[in-house]
């Protein structure tokens, strides 16, 4: 994958020029490519002045960042106490075994990414899934069978078989 | 919308406001919270414009729409209310609305969308006598179901920024401290420290940089009422942390607020620039000598962060790791700045307090523990939703009269309150009074107000397990204690959910919980073994079960479970063997199959699949 290296260093000289913290550079650049580059990381503690292993420390300490790129879809299954109840490991387990991935994974196509998340404050419908931003309440294994289908069936893959 | 210069004018503008805003007019609210929004409230609420709007029908009707924040029954979503008369409409679609535009033109009620108490059958029509609603007692949520949280002059109309000018007008700091301090109000953060007396000891503080903070970043699972808040009535918030702020002597503050929450993020922001706009915030605040602006910080996803030394570090630009207290944020908080931090819902109950009086605020609640909670009441439970009551209401009050109950006929088990923090309560203590007392004494803790139902179908040492995972992942690693211990702990019952117990695991399990709790640096891992010990205190034959017999009686660890068919029930329909994403199921068109258990791993899709009944765990 190429990595905009120029586009990178401008949305940290924007934070600098802002006196904007490293974590707000970070999150910038997480959410314009949903994962912060090595180069990103290298790039913010030079320009920000912090040492890399600082930038390391907090790339990896926060939930919100990522150090690998992710998936062109992403799942995320909440497994808030509430969605957890309502049987969200059930429905988690079942998308593991059907993407043939753990949670916290992407595939190598790069494809699928899965995710867990804890409580989106949607508990009511719970369980939820959100597919690439879009929520799902009141899932279980059969339902987000239907729902990876259709995703499946997009991209022309049938996981089925 | 302009800069207003004294509280003068702005009583004027209120005055001026509330004509337009006559409460009995008429008014179609549908609620806009997160989880109406999940089921598709947004479309409802753009159906009802559209149809208002085009007049498509024989009717013309002088009803506005309003999209307002969360109403709190999220149950029955998407929620649509008709005003003045409170008619109610549960799980609206778009489809629904032309059919309710044409029923208040005629004056008819659609009857299919009424709400049907589970319990009696009766069909209710007013919002007010939905027994989810008629049993709280909303004094921090009232305007919620009310508001357009995106208009300022919305909130004005009815009674907000009313406080601030009393404070600007009549109160000194002091006044205002002792005002609070006779509420009796205590930090709804968790730890319910006396909220008065912190502002106290912040305002005592040598210096002249001080800041406050508000605390969103809600991390407890399961809980959602900040969230609530902050998206149906930002800026009562905001009007708190002015106060507050004027208070302590403080002229910069900042709200931590959760990522996950983009709606609330984003009511917040416009809250706060209409304030600014309106002279509200910024420099001399409605022409008085005080100045004071609040920024917003974005939390990246870390339960810790909620941790008052944890959250500070966080907006400092650092990880947030939490730091040994003294000295407490009072002291020496945000940049070694005096630092007064409180909760979402603190803040907000702050105007209420100055608008209404102390006397009245402290005349709820209990002798130690005044004023309302809120509780988002999740899990097995009919009534899904927030609730606000009294403090000193009792747990059957709050899971029967206003949850409704176990749905599916199923019976209690035990209520998770405070979250991961928290403990779990059985059956035999419902009539306790929910206060932070009581609470503590049974090994709970009222915490940020989560209450997560589990029914008999829920296995308690899973439920353990599963609190413990949380923790475990969350701990930041700063301490030994915590990051091992928890770890410890983790792995242990892992092992006894895997039908892998030793007999001893029950007393280690107690052991390095104690030892964690008295132990750890911060409050995340002095309450961690909370979840385990109170499951321990009340189930413990559940442990057993797991350990000895090696049997999960609720029949949900994987490790102890196996999936088989029930011969005289299985038509053979194949359904389940097509599906089986292991292989594991044999068998042919009309013949009983079988499921191989070294195949199986457990998923339960067969059962969840199956229309005959015809799949069974043991
Ligand atoms: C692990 C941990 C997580 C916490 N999370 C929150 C939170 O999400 N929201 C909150 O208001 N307080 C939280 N607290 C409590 C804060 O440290 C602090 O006591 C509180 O914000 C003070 O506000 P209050 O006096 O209004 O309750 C947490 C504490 C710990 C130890
Ligand atoms: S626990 Fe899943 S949305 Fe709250």
């Amino acid at each position: 994958m190429q990595i905009p290296i120029v586009e990178i260093y401008e949305i940290i000289n924007k934070e600098a020029r802002k006196g904007g913290s490293l974590i707000s550079a970070l999150e910038e650049i997480q959410t314009r490519y949903r994962y912060l580059p090595r180069e990103a990381l290298i790039l913010a503690s030079e320009r920000l002045d912090v040492p890399l292993s600082q930038a390391y420390a907090v790339a990896t300490f926060y939930n919100a960042f990522s150090l690998k790129p992710k998936g062109k879809h992403c799942f995320q299954v909440c497994v808030g106490t509430a969605c957890h109840v309502r049987g969200s490991p059930q429905v988690l387990d079942h998308i593991e075994t059907k993407l043939g991935l753990k949670a916290g994974e992407t595939s190598h196509d790069h494809m699928f990414s899965l995710e867990t998340v804890n409580c989106l404050g949607a508990c009511a419908l719970g369980p939820i899934i959100v597919t690439n931003g879009e929520y799902s309440g009141q899932m279980n294994a059969k339902k987000s069978d239907t729902l990876l289908r259709r995703i499946f069936r997009a991209e022309g893959l049938d996981k089925n078989e | 919308m302009s800069n207003i210069n004294s509280s003068v004018e702005l009583n004027a503008w209120r005055a001026e406001l509330i004509k337009s805003y006559a409460p009995d007019r008429p008014l179609i609210t549908v609620c806009g919270g997160t989880g109406c929004r999940v089921y598709g409230s947004e479309k409802v609420f753009n159906a009802f414009q559209e149809v208002i709007s085009n007049q498509g029908l024989s009717v013309s009707l002088a009803y506005n729409v309003k999209e307002t924040g969360c109403h709190g029954f999220c149950e029955k979503g998407p929620l649509v209310v008709i005003r003045p008369q409170g008619t109610m409409y549960t799980h609206v679609k778009v489809g629904d609305v032309p059919e309710i535009v044409t029923a208040i033109a005629e004056g008819k009620i659609v009857e299919r969308l009424l709400y049907i108490d589970p319990q009696t059958d009766e069909v209710i029509q007013n919002e007010d006598i939905v027994p989810f609603y008629k049993n709280q007692q909303r004094v921090i949520l009232d305007l919620n179901g009310l508001l357009d949280p995106l208009r300022i002059d919305e909130y004005i109309a009815l009674g907000g920024y009313s406080a601030l000018t009393k404070v600007l007008q009549s109160m000194s700091p002091e006044q205002v401290i002792t005002e609070i301090k006779a509420s009796g109000l205590r930090g709804r953060g968790g730890a319910g420290f006396p909220t008065g007396l912190k502002w106290e000891l912040c305002r005592n503080q040598p210096g002249d940089i001080k800041y406050v903070i508000c605390n969103a970043d809600e991390g407890d699972p399961g809980a959602y009422m900040d969230r609530s808040i902050m998206e149906g009535n930002p800026h009562r918030v905001l009007e708190g942390m002015i106060i507050g702020a004027y208070a302590i002597g403080a002229h910069q503050g900042y709200v931590y607020i959760r990522n996950e929450y983009p709606l609330a993020v984003k009511h917040l922001i416009h809250a706060i620039s209409q304030a600014e706009e309106c002279g509200l915030l910024g420099e001399n605040i409605l022409g008085s000598e005080y100045d004071f602006r609040v920024q917003i910080k974005l939390g990246s996803g870390a339960f810790v962060c909620g941790e008052e030394t944890a959250l500070i570090a966080s907006i400092e630009g650092h990880v947030g790791e939490p730091r040994p207290r003294p000295p407490y944020p009072s002291e020496s908080g945000l940049w070694g700045n005096p630092t007064n931090i409180n909760n979402v819902k603190s803040w907000a109950s702050v105007p209420i307090i100055i608008d209404k009086g102390s006397d009245w605020y402290s005349s709820i609640g209990t002798e130690t523990s005044k004023g309302t909670m809120i509780f988002s009441i999740v899990g097995n439970i009919n009534n899904t939703g927030l609730a606000e009551v009294p403090i000193g209401i009792s747990l059957h009050e709050l899971i029967y009269d206003i949850g409704g109950g176990i749905p599916n006929n199923k019976a209690f088990k035990a209520a998770q309150i405070g979250g991961p923090s928290g403990g779990c309560i059985p059956a035999e203590h419902l009539d306790v009074p929910i206060d932070y007392k009581s609470l503590t004494s049974l090994g709970a803790i009222m915490g940020s107000g989560g209450l997560v139902i589990a029914d008999e179908d829920t296995c308690m040492v899973d439920f353990a397990r599963y609190f413990m995972k949380f923790t475990q992942e969350e701990s930041c690693g700063k301490c030994v204690p915590c990051r091992i211990g928890t770890k410890a702990m983790l792995e242990t019952l892992e092992r006894i959910c895997a039908g892998e117990g030793q007999s001893d695991d029950v007393e280690y399990l107690i052991e390095v919980g104690q030892a964690i709790k008295l132990s750890s640096l911060c409050g995340l891992g002095q309450t961690a073994p909370n979840p385990v010990l109170s499951t321990l205190q009340y189930f413990r034959d559940e442990y057993e079960a797991h350990i000895l017999e090696k049997t999960c009686p609720a029949k949900v660890c994987k490790g102890l479970i196996t999936y088989a068919i029930v011969a005289e029930n299985c038509p053979g329909c194949m359904v389940c063997l097509r599906n089986c994403p292991s292989g594991a199921i044999t068998g042919a068109k009309q013949e009983v199959h079988v499921i191989d258990p070294e195949l199986c791993n457990r998923c339960g899709l067969c059962m969840s699949l199956c229309k005959f009944d015809a799949i069974m765990v043991t």
